[in-house]
């Protein structure tokens, strides 16, 4: 990865190729994935750069909204015949492994 | 997870919904869902003692669920398969269509209470073609390590990487169009 040119100023935004490269790294940068280089490349980068930063804060705004992401629908209820047949095989795995 | 009988009712409760939400997610139908859940369960049961790595129980459940929801699945109900590319995820030109979610787990919490990012995002998430869905799930909503969903998808952790990063960037941009019009 490039690092970010300071002597080369650049219009900042989708358009920009130094941007695009920091774009298509952020999910490994949120994640904790990229080498300590890389990782400081980026932070050099996102230092100096509104668009990425605003970039990121949607990003992981929306990761934030989907570890929360609970469907509104709730199964319904198992039916006596399914149940009694998960509880055999419940007891019969415990059976096997001599635990029950 | 002890070898107890009484462990059996908790086990039932704490997984059903969440084997659910990701059925839900994948079939598209109900019943459908509803079934595979079920068949998941009595899967998982049925094979319980040959769990040979209780650590990854969750892992194991998913990857018999998400086998039962490819014999299942019916492809109609999504959108087409395609790949999504970088350019159509990124921001459309310099400045322009800047992200308005709010910069705080606080309001996002807000929001998601209120229901309504809540639902925009479920609409986004079955949006997704299915390749990046059940990756987002995975990592993202089940919160598994990229090991176990690479695992569970019989992929690479590469490609579990770069297919979560697309998923995400559509689902950031989905999220923003919805944060705009408020």
């Amino acid at each position: 990865m490039k690092g970010h040119q300071h002597s080369h100023p650049h219009k900042h935004g989708a358009k920009d190729p130094a941007c695009l490269e920091i774009f298509a790294r952020l999910s490994e940068y949120l994640d904790g994935d990229l080498s300590a280089g890389d990782c400081a490349e980026v932070e050099a980068h996102i230092a100096d750069c509104p668009p990425c930063v605003e970039f990121l804060k949607g990003l992981r705004n929306s990761v934030e909204a989907s570890h929360r992401f609970r469907t509104p629908a709730a199964p319904g209820p198992v039916d006596e015949q399914m149940r009694a047949r998960l509880q055999k095989a419940w007891s019969d795995a415990l059976a096997r492994r001599g635990t029950a | 997870m002890e070898g107890d009988a009484s462990a059996f009712t908790p086990f039932v409760e704490s997984f059903q919904a969440k084997i659910f939400q990701y059925t839900w997610l994948t079939c598209g139908q109900r019943e459908d869902a509803e079934e595979v859940a079920q068949e998941t369960l009595l899967k998982v049961f049925e094979n319980f003692d040959q769990l040979r790595e209780p650590e990854h129980v969750r892992a194991w459940v998913f990857r018999i669920a998400k086998n039962f929801c490819l014999m299942k699945r019916r492809r109609s109900v999504f959108a087409p398969e395609r790949e999504l590319s970088l350019d159509e995820l990124l921001p459309s030109t310099d400045g322009e269509r800047k992200l308005q979610i709010p910069d705080a787990a606080e309001a996002i919490e807000t929001a998601m209470l209120r229901g309504e990012l809540n639902s925009r995002l479920e609409a986004a998430i079955r949006q997704l073609p299915e390749i990046y869905r059940s990756v987002v799930l995975l990592r993202d909503v089940e919160e598994l390590s990229t090991a176990d969903a690479a695992a569970i998808l019989e992929v690479s952790e590469d490609v579990v990487k770069q297919r979560l990063h697309r998923g995400r960037l559509a689902l950031r941009k989905a999220l923003a169009s919805y944060v705009e019009a408020q």
